[in-house]
């Protein structure tokens, strides 16, 4: 076991160098720079000086080395350079934290809701229950999030006035953007368990444990459950991931400080440092979700277990 | 000698978007214990759907057990159980093997798990009694180091391992009747005389009746002590082993056991096949199920269902060339090693 951990933390290394460098190269090949906005109207050598200051006079592959040198050396990420002073590790944690709770509770009640769902729809193939579930799952998967945000504001904010619009720092700020983003989440679980369960109930083996005298309940307790989800699993790294890659619509919309915003602005600003930083932070964590996954996999499934 | 289970007037129909299809039409028979009787037919003749159904395994509303159907196990109206009932009832009076040992045990599950699961349900033994029982029954299949391979997962065994896991379920109870639903087609041929034999010696060692469900009449031959021959959803012919391979009546029986190929047989010549396939159960049949590939055929036989046609005590054929009136005619088959 800790072989195989030591030796799927080396190909996570080896994936994060792969994608810091094509990302570097890939921004670096975007027409314009960081400062190219800001400087536009200083005079000639303050704008020479500022270029110097953040080593962008330097040819691209310098660039690297120099930063790839700061990142493995000092775990430098380096300063944002569309808000100096600010360093992008800080500001990462800061956000991510902030994205990760709407997020997480999201995931949390999605998930939940969705196997649940995923469960009574599969019991009750082709009777109301399933076709209710089946019709939820549809308008989670079809409605955009920005669509079923609106739509909650207006009623609850705006004419109930239960809940506030926007904002950050109250529970009830949190409230609006879970059921927005769990709503994705549960329709895909209540979905593949769904399938997943009724695959599994037309196994052989199911028709064992019924000819051996278990009661429905156990042979869905006992045999079907576990069976059915451990394909489940995979669905969770991107789920994750999710969490700070996906929301930035959501954020933006419930005016949530979280990570989603620097995903999209730091592109538009060429905030060199900044796009490094929030890929380094979406790779690094799909790959570890991915082992975590991987490693549930191998405690949950004797077939694949590490010996 | 007692009889253990009774199955008269077996009706089962299958719900399909073409309409209904009526798989086993009018089965009835009777076990006694510590028999062997062997079901024999070629695909999709109804031998499984029967025995399925004899522990209500098909699964409704698709599979349909008519009303006039019964099937009495050790006293017991097997279709006017509950739920409840049909629990403890389930691998406790009947056990059941099936064809295929590689998707018939759930793969995250220890075998010793799967064999426990029975013991603990129908003797109520709590887990360290019934882990003890599961090594026992290892070892009575068969399964060298039985203390270690009860925490091995399928996956870690072999097919015929596997197959012996199975029966060591479907026995763990020690049921009056044992069903093995084609237990030897996934098999190598070499483990599946091993497998066969194992099942024949339990059986004596326990006193079980066996429904044997195959196509396999070199297996049948051995084992079986009644035969069953099944075409169309029915019964065509049926007799002791010795009656249906000598003295066969039935052109379907026939064409069966000479289909099957002889060590020794020196020519060239190509293998018999029966041509034409079975009649479509979806529309409705009136007459001898078998007359459309049929030799012998007469014109009574598409107009008119034959009765069943007593020659002694086991012994009955459905076939209009029993009719008095009738030609004689000689079997096609014939043993050469008479």
């Amino acid at each position: 076991m800790a072989k195989f951990i030591v030796k799927r933390i080396g190909y996570m290394l080896v994936t994060l160098f792969i994608v810091v460098t094509a990302t570097f190269f890939l921004m670096h090949s975007i027409p314009g720079d960081p400062l190219a906005h800001m400087a536009r109207n200083l005079p000639e050598q303050t704008r020479a000086n500022y270029y110097e200051k953040y080593g962008l006079d330097k040819s691209t592959s310098e660039q690297y080395v120099i930063f790839m040198k700061n990142l493995v050396t000092k775990g430098d990420l380096g300063e944002s350079l569309r808000y100096p002073g600010r360093g992008v590790t800080d500001t990462l944690l800061t956000n991510a934290s902030v994205s990760a709770q709407p997020g997480g509770l999201a995931l949390l009640v999605g998930i939940t809701i969705g196997i649940l769902l995923g469960i009574v729809a599969a019991l009750n193939k082709n009777k109301w229950p399933d076709y209710i579930v089946m019709f939820i799952a549809i308008l989670g998967i079809t409605v955009p999030v920005f669509v079923l945000a609106s739509v909650l504001q207006y009623f609850l904010s705006v004419k109930l006035m239960i809940l506030p619009t926007t904002g950050w720092g109250s529970w009830k700020n949190v409230v609006l953007p879970v059921v927005v983003l769990s709503f994705g989440t549960i329709a895909t679980y209540a979905r593949y368990v769904k399938s997943n369960m009724l695959d599994v109930m037309g196994q052989d083996y199911i028709l064992t444990a019924e000819a051996k005298g278990v009661s429905k309940f156990n042979v869905i307790k006992g045999h079907v459950l576990k069976n059915a989800f451990l394909p489940c699993m995979t669905l969770l790294v991107g789920q994750v991931s999710g969490i700070f890659t996906g929301s930035f619509v959501v954020e933006k919309i419930f005016g949530i400080p979280g990570l989603g915003f620097y995903y999209i602005n730091s592109i538009n600003d060429r905030d060199y440092t900044m796009i490094i930083g929030t890929t380094v932070f979406a790779a690094a964590l799909f790959v570890f979700v991915q082992l975590i996954v991987d490693i549930a996999y191998s405690m949950m499934d004797p077939r694949i277990r590490v010996k | 000698m007692e009889k253990i289970l009774e199955v008269d007037n077996l009706n089962v129909s299958f719900n399909t978007y073409a309409g209904e299809v009526k798989a086993v039409r009018g089965v009835s028979f009777e076990l006694s214990r510590g028999e062997t009787l062997a079901f024999v037919g070629e695909s999709g003749c109804g031998k499984t759907v029967t025995a399925k159904s004899i522990l209500r395994l098909l699964k409704p509303p698709f599979a349909v057990i008519k009303p006039e159907s019964k099937i009495i196990c050790n006293g017991k109206d097997v279709l006017k159980m509950s739920e409840k009932e049909l629990c403890e009832f389930r691998g406790d009076e009947v056990g059941m093997i099936f064809q295929d040992p590689m998707t018939s045990l759930n793969p995250t599950m220890t075998v010793g798990k799967q064999i426990m699961e029975s013991l603990m349900i129908h003797k109520k033994l709590d887990k360290k009694a019934a882990r003890e029982e599961a090594i026992n029954m290892l070892k009575m299949v068969n399964i060298p180091s039985p203390e270690k391979r009860i925490d091995n997962y399928p996956h870690e065994m072999s097919g015929g391992m596997r197959q012996r896991v199975m029966i060591a379920i479907a026995l763990a109870c020690n049921p009056n009747v044992l069903i093995a639903d084609e237990p030897t087609t996934a098999l190598d041929v070499t483990i599946q005389a091993q497998i066969m034999d194992l099942m024949m010696d339990l059986k004596t060692k326990m006193n079980t009746a066996i429904i044997l469900v195959t196509h396999d009449l070199g297996v049948v031959a051995n084992f079986a002590d009644r035969i069953q021959v099944m075409y169309a959803g029915e019964v065509v012919e049926r007799g002791t082993t010795k009656e249906i391979i000598n003295e066969s009546k039935h052109p379907y029986t026939w064409a069966l056991l000479r289909s099957v190929p002889r060590l020794g047989n020196e020519s060239k010549e190509e293998l018999y096949a029966l041509g034409g396939t079975p009649p479509d159960l979806l529309l409705p049949l009136n007459h001898c199920p078998f007359a459309d590939r049929c030799e012998y055929c007469m014109p009574i036989c598409k107009e008119c269902k034959p009765q069943e046609t007593v020659l002694s005590d086991t012994h009955k054929v459905s076939c209009w060339l029993m009719h008095e009136k009738a030609p004689k005619v000689e079997s096609f088959y014939d043993r050469r090693d008479k």
